[in-house]
């Protein structure tokens, strides 16, 4: 009944006053469409934030994360950035710690003012050129320290299995167990070295490195250290040991001086050729050329950390006629050494000879150990690489560390 | 372009050609720069170690009276306690007492070699492990190289084991070990030389166009 009514009222119109009609219509449904396209309306907030302590660190930090506001990538009128408040109370005023831009889901506060077992509580602010839209508040976060790293574990055990297998060479080569270890040519010439600046009537140079005192190149150089100075107060002959740190110097001073009162000869021992030079590379490098030149040592001996400067010293004592014995533990330093001195000892063969000339049983025990550990790492990745290629990845997985 | 006017410039050049004079003979102008190279560090670290280290962790939070570095219990004991056990080291001085200058000593050797096992462990052994072991597949020259890699890590480390003598197979093997060394070694001697070749280069264009201004 109503849909013919209407049908009639439609009707009764003339032509004209329908394609008016048709006309308004038109433009009221494209004004309508257009108006709600371009209307400023309120932005949309980030959703779902959520904050938690950050794992695996000492505390005093929050690791936040969030959805991004659903005006987040668009041209007009679209987020730029996200602010983050935080607040010590529900109620209490929020304060901007950090921003991050647009497209950017997580935040990690770690403001130095965040006192670990402390409650706080976050909000999320989008922020366009006009408005800015608040999330809900999430809390209370509480920051707080890990003792264990779990991305770490694989790098646990491996360190109490290492461990574990040194001890157990220490115990044994305690117990007097005979532990072999192969000659080093290296460590052989160093006798030699030091009979032919004895022979020469000349002083011997050795060289520390540019390694702190506690960096185990360092404390490597310092056993073959005292085995010089032990042959130098036998042969009477001058030792020179420039150092690049204080603390080096004041090592050497205390290695030096038990050889010589260990051989008897307290008396030769001459605590100012064992000197700081300075802290600086280069200069460093320039004194100890400078030495080689005015003192003519015959036997140069470069034991440690080494870096740039390692070509300068080996070619000028090279030139100078010395018989040249290096050892670093700095891969890209060996060739430079391997260039222009006589014997080198390649990487872990300082430690070695650390070990081969103490005859210590913690230092043999230790060497001992490594090589166990060497040959089951040799096992390991054997294992590795058959379990990759039958397709097992979880062998290969246990040896993640996620920092 | 004229030649520099500028004194520290200069300076630099005079230096910068006592040290060249080297590559003829040691001479008083290379001892003179090396004196100065050396002075001038020595004064530097000095400078810095006290502005940089003394200064804001221990004379100032002295004088302001914050003894406390950090809160809790036992703050007290980071100002105090490594202040107490570096002046141990001026025991060295005494004749009668020098031992005791061997306890701070024997702490950074400690504190040095625990923290470093870890990290060594983390970085140089776990963390090359899991690269090391590569699937094997035949169908590429990737899966070749990575192979090679596979070979060169065992014989390397073959060569570092100390407790045999290098005869027979493990003399063999060891023998493929320091060749992949070497071989290692030789690409890093020529890349370094480039370096050092790149650094000579800069020293000669800064004669040329900063100092002389022969080259823009």
């Amino acid at each position: 009944m109503g849909h013919s009514q209407k049908e009639s009222v439609w009707g009764s119109c003339n032509l004209f006053s329908r394609k008016a009609i048709l006309f308004s219509l038109t433009l009221l449904v494209f004004f309508n469409f257009h108006l709600k396209d371009t209307q400023a309306h309120p932005l949309s907030p980030p959703t779902e934030l959520f904050a938690q302590d950050t794992p695996n660190d000492h505390g005093k930090s929050i690791s936040l994360n969030w959805n991004l506001s659903p005006d987040d990538g668009k041209v007009e009128g679209g987020v730029l950035s996200y602010e983050i408040l935080r607040s010590t109370g529900l109620q209490g005023v929020f304060e901007v710690v950090g921003s991050v831009p647009a497209g950017t889901k997580e935040f990690t506060d770690q403001d130095t003012a965040l006192v670990n077992s402390h409650n706080y509580y976050y909000k999320s602010r989008a922020v366009a050129v006009t408005d800015s839209a608040v999330s809900e508040i999430f809390g209370p976060v509480t920051p707080s320290g890990q003792w264990f790293h779990t991305g770490k574990t694989s790098v646990f055990v491996a360190t109490l299995l290492f461990c574990l297998i040194i001890i157990v060479a220490i115990s044994y080569a305690k117990r007097g167990g005979k532990l072999y270890i192969r000659p080093l040519a290296g460590i052989n010439a160093v006798d030699e070295a030091i009979g032919r600046a004895t022979e020469m009537g000349q002083p011997i140079l050795f060289v520390p490195g540019l390694g702190e005192a506690y960096e185990v190149a360092t404390i490597a150089a310092f056993t073959i250290l005292g085995r010089v100075a032990r042959k130098t107060a036998e042969y009477q002959s001058r030792l020179i040991v420039p150092a690049y740190y204080p603390m080096v110097m004041v090592v050497s001073q205390e290695v030096v001086k038990s050889a010589y009162m260990d051989v008897g000869r307290p008396d030769i021992y001459n605590e100012k050729d064992i000197f700081f030079v300075t802290q600086e590379q280069f200069p460093y490098a320039a004194a100890v050329n400078g030495i080689m030149l005015r003192e003519r040592p015959a036997a140069n001996f470069y034991l440690g950390k080494f870096y740039a400067e390692s070509l300068m010293l080996a070619e000028t004592g090279f030139l100078a006629g010395s018989i040249q014995i290096a050892g670093t533990d700095e891969p890209i330093q060996i060739p430079f050494f391997v260039a222009a001195c006589d014997y080198v000892l390649i990487g872990e063969e300082l430690y070695a000879a650390s070990a081969y000339l103490s005859r210590d049983p913690v230092q043999l025990g230790t060497l001992k150990g490594q090589d166990w550990n060497k040959l089951a790492i040799v096992i390991l990745v054997g294992l590795g690489i058959l379990t990759a290629t039958l397709g097992f990845a979880w062998f290969i997985n246990l040896f993640n560390v996620n920092i | 372009m004229p030649i520099s006017t500028d004194i520290g410039v200069w300076v630099a050049v005079f230096f910068t050609l006592c040290i060249f004079s080297f590559l003829y003979k040691d001479n008083p102008f290379y001892k003179f720069a090396e004196h100065v190279a050396v002075g001038v560090s020595a004064g530097y670290w000095f400078v810095v170690l006290m502005k940089e280290t003394l200064e804001p962790a221990v004379f100032l939070p002295l004088k302001q009276g914050r003894w406390n570095l950090v809160p809790g219990p036992f703050g007290i004991f980071l100002l105090i306690l490594p202040v107490l056990i570096g002046l141990l080291l001026f025991f060295r001085f005494s004749k009668k007492y020098n031992y005791i200058a061997r306890i701070p000593i024997a702490l950074i050797y400690g504190i040095g070699a625990g923290p470093t096992l870890v990290q060594y462990l983390q970085n140089s052994v776990i963390r090359q492990i899991q690269p090391t072991m590569v699937k094997i597949s035949f169908a590429s020259w990737d899966s070749f190289s990575e192979v090679l890699i596979a070979v060169g890590v065992v014989c390397g480390l073959t060569y570092f084991f100390f407790s045999k003598e290098h005869r027979g197979t493990i003399g063999a093997v060891a023998k493929v070990g320091i060749w992949t060394l070497m071989i290692g070694f030789g690409a890093t001697f020529g890349f370094t030389v480039m370096a050092r070749v790149s650094l000579l280069i800069g020293r000669f264009v800064f004669l040329m166009r900063d100092w002389l201004g022969v080259i823009s």
